[in-house]
């Protein structure tokens, strides 16, 4: 190959907003980077993600530590690397009843003892004049943003160190003898290469046993409502936190509605749902319907409102529901970046700075451990 | 539940609606409009002349005809099919219509190829161009310039010159010349082609071979367009653009399948004669899709009577009877006609030198070839990530529109689009959140 001229430090596997994030950082540092993608820029699940960068759903811990650094990084990179859409719209969580704004609190409480900014909104019409009335309260999120995840997947790979190729699939790993990756096979000839990053998204998990590799990421489905474009009427990212389950036991949890947002140029995004069904597409119209109805009892003024579109999408689910960042447990010069559900859009900044300082031999700014890809060996 | 839900009340499923009838199933034939007889049969409201529109009119009595239903999804329900309407404009009421088959006979929009000034006012599709004047006798008044591909312009013209209107010349971008001549003797034996070519010579309109529009001018409507001769592969030869006055532009590069519905289904699509995707159907209009059947323009097969063939074929499938043998063979004949005539009018790919930076390419956005290319270089391959990187068919048409330029703008796969649409008709949300179970 032509590349092996220049030599490629860095080998990223799959153009989605990881994988960009992932070669955006590591050519920041001076790695030389080349991309290579079966499909297209963003054709994966980043295509399908809405763009939500979310903190209000998330519990303290690793994931919302990850979160915060992201929200961080996404801010800068609006300024650097501007161009896809990047608003810091706030979001807003709405409860039925008071039992549910009982948890809300709760929840809201320790989230600003982990650095989230919340304010309590006592009636919801204050910053929502169209969502319905009576509802028993609500949280606002001024971190919570938004972005275009596609937008953001091209924006980061506009870089001079980093090299595109499209319509070429990885197929496993060259490795020297003392086990250390040193290329890739692909559908269009070998490439030479320091380090892998396997950004594959829902397929990494196929794709990590093709590097022998077991890493448990399997496709979750989402699908996603678009309206016609409607008068600017939804001013931040809205959804019902509700308490749901045994209020006793411990599968008590509040669980949410739909994100129902206005977007700039006017349709009203409204997703997603989260079913575990393989790589199947054929959408039911159960889940159409679940959408539909939880973004009319929110904002009953959309009932007018024509859909125009709806989708299909896979994430990259992770059985611990925590992303996988990191070096391979078994082969040197392989990573993994990746299983990061619905998150992947929102986490995908600060993921691309940790694995670059991880892959240059710097200490990463965040702890990987909880995140770290041999987890799911340990287990079992 | 019917035996057979017929999807779109043109020739192929008025057809099947007959022999279904015939053989004494129940049938329900939805359609988003208000008569039978789809496009070819299109004609003013009360106006029923002829045979062919008194046949019908005869089979629609016989049916339950749902008109003004748009069809926004099939779901399929254990061993019947539900099929999700949207009914009425103003205030939209759901309706679902369920049956133990469907026919998908939805037929074909019209393929349209960009060039720069093709969205002044003025500029029609050829198909909208023939609604005009078959639905509502309106004939379009200034001079009248018919160009694009394919046998279908023919009809388009004569229609127009027949009625009155001032066709200054119709410009086919292909060099049909031997290849149809070879067909002449199929071509006879098809009725609905048969004197178009003499009515175009009786009202002096020119017929121009290897010659397309290749631009169209006017500040806020169209005045003139540019005419030039092209190259085998649609290049425009160098110092042949000239510049023909002109009022109206009726334009059309072949058709398109709706295959929406078909692919909500799950139906094996395959490439149709062009190298586009079309369902794909066994000799008895079976889709890959236990009583799911497609006839006519889906199935990639233009032309009624081959639709008429299709449906009557698809309605003895339902129906578990044995097709007469000359539905057969005529299917047969039908399809290795289509097939040279699709392939005697292709879409070459020079086409794409006709445009300029700011030539639109997605009118929904607003999205120019300077886009679509921008979209391409920062990795975009085909109409769904050109669509995710430069909105193209992002707006109200879903790509139905653009999608096919835009694909081949980007050299995309023929084969991946359409990009899905699970909701073949923009429905109101609240309808959405109310619909019951199947
Ligand atoms: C409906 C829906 C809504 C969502 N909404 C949000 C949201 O609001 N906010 C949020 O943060 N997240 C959201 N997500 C999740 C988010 O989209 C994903 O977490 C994120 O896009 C994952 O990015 P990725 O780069 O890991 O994967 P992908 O985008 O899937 O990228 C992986 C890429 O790898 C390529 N690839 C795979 N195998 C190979 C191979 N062998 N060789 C070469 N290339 C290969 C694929 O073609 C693909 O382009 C949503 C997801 C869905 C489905």
């Amino acid at each position: 190959m032509a590349e092996e001229r220049y030599g490629i430090d860095l080998l990223v596997v799959g153009a989605g907003v990881v994988g960009a994030a992932v070669a955006h950082y590591a050519a920041r540092a001076g790695l030389r980077v080349t991309v290579v993608e079966q499909a297209g820029v963003a054709s994966g699940s980043t295509g399908a993600g809405e763009g939500n960068l979310l903190v209000s759903d998330k519990t303290p811990g690793p994931e919302l530590d990850l979160a915060l650094l992201s929200m961080r990084l996404w801010t800068e990179l609006a300024q650097t690397v501007p161009g896809f859409e990047y608003e810091a719209k706030g979001g807003l969580v709405v409860t039925g009843d008071d039992t549910g704004l009982a948890a809300l609190r709760r929840l809201a409480g320790a989230q600003r003892a982990a650095g989230v900014t919340v304010t309590e909104v006592a009636d919801p019409t204050d910053c929502e004049p169209h969502i319905r009335t009576g509802l028993a309260g609500g949280v606002l999120y001024p971190q919570d943003a938004q972005l275009m995840p596609a937008l953001a997947a091209a924006r980061l790979l506009d870089h001079p160190f980093i090299r595109l190729h499209t319509g070429v699939t990885v197929t496993g790993p060259i490795t020297s003898r003392r086990g250390r990756v040193v290329g890739v096979t692909t559908t269009e000839g070998h490439y030479s290469c320091g380090n892998v990053a396997i950004c594959a998204g829902a397929a990494s998990g196929r794709l990590a046993a093709a590097f022998g590799t077991r890493l448990p990421i399997t496709p979750r489905r989402g699908v996603v409502l678009v309206t016609a474009p409607v008068p600017p009427m939804i001013r931040h990212k809205v959804y019902t936190a509700d308490y749901v389950g045994d209020v006793a036991g411990d599968t008590a949890a509040l669980a949410s509605s739909p994100v129902v947002e206005g977007t700039p140029s006017g349709p009203v995004l409204i997703g997603a749902t989260r079913e575990s069904v393989g790589w199947d597409r054929a959408i039911p119209v159960t889940a159409l319907r679940t959408l539909a109805s939880g973004a009319v009892a929110l904002f009953p003024a959309l009932a007018a409102v024509p859909v125009i579109r709806a989708y299909a999408g896979f994430r990259p689910f992770s059985p611990d529901h925590l992303p996988v960042i990191g070096p391979d447990p078994e082969l040197v010069g392989l990573w993994h970046a990746t299983g990061h559900e619905g998150a992947g859009v929102g986490l995908a900044a600060a993921t691309g700075s940790l694995l670059a300082q991880a892959v240059t031999g710097r200490t990463p700014s965040l702890d990987l451990t909880p995140f770290r890809p041999h987890r799911f060996q340990e287990a079992t | 539940m019917y035996d057979l839900v017929v999807i779109g009340a043109g020739p192929a499923g008025m057809a099947a609606a007959e022999v279904v009838a015939d053989h004494g199933g129940t049938v329900a034939v939805v359609d988003a409009g208000d008569q039978p007889g789809g496009q070819f049969h299109r004609h003013r409201p009360g106006e029923v002349h002829g045979r062919r529109l008194e046949a019908l009119y005869a089979v629609a009595a016989r049916v339950d005809m749902r008109y003004g239903h748009r069809v926004w999804t099939v779901e399929r329900a254990g061993d019947r099919f539900a099929v999700r309407c949207v009914v009425g404009q103003r205030e939209p009421a759901s309706a679902v219509v369920s049956g133990r088959a469907v026919l998908l006979a939805t037929g074909a929009h019209d393929r349209v190829v960009p060039f720069p000034g093709a969205d002044l006012p003025g500029v029609m599709t050829a198909g909208g161009a023939q609604a005009l004047l078959k639905g509502g006798g309106v004939v379009p008044s200034g001079r009248i310039v018919v160009a694009g591909t394919g046998v279908f312009l023919l009809p388009v013209a004569a229609g127009l010159a027949a009625a009155g209107g001032r066709v200054r010349g119709v410009y086919e971008a292909n060099r049909p010349g031997r290849r149809l001549s070879s067909m002449a003797g199929e071509w006879g034996r098809i009725a609905e082609a048969g004197g178009y070519a003499s009515r175009l010579v009786r009202h002096r309109v020119g017929f121009h071979r290897g010659q397309a529009v290749v631009a169209a001018h006017g500040r806020d409507r169209l005045t003139a367009v540019t005419v030039a001769r092209l190259t085998a592969n649609w290049r425009v030869v160098p110092g042949s653009r000239r510049r023909i006055e002109c009022d109206v532009l009726a334009v059309g590069y072949g058709f398109t399948p709706q295959l929406e519905l078909a692919e909500a289904l799950g139906c094996r699509l395959e490439p149709g004669a062009s190298g586009d995707p079309v369902v794909a159907v066994s000799a008895t209009q079976r889709t890959s899709v236990p009583g799911v059947y497609a006839a006519g323009e889906v199935t990639g097969v233009g032309g009624a009577s081959s639709a008429e063939l299709e449906g009557r074929l698809a309605g003895h499938a339902v129906m578990g009877v044995r097709p007469p043998g000359r539905l057969l063979t005529g299917r047969a004949q039908a399809r290795r006609f289509a097939y040279r005539l699709e392939t005697a009018f292709p879409v070459r790919d020079g086409w794409r030198s006709w445009l300029t930076d700011d030539t639109v390419v997605c009118r929904c956005e607003s999205v120019t070839w300077s886009g679509v290319r921008g979209a391409a270089s920062a990795g975009a391959v085909d109409a769904r990530t050109v669509k995710l990187l430069s909105r193209a068919g992002m707006g109200y048409c879903q790509g139905r529109v653009c999608g096919y330029a835009v694909n081949r703008l980007v050299g995309g796969d023929p084969m991946s689009v359409p990009v899905r649409r699970p909701i073949a008709q923009p429905l109101p949300l609240g309808l959405l959140a109310e619909e019951g179970e199947p």
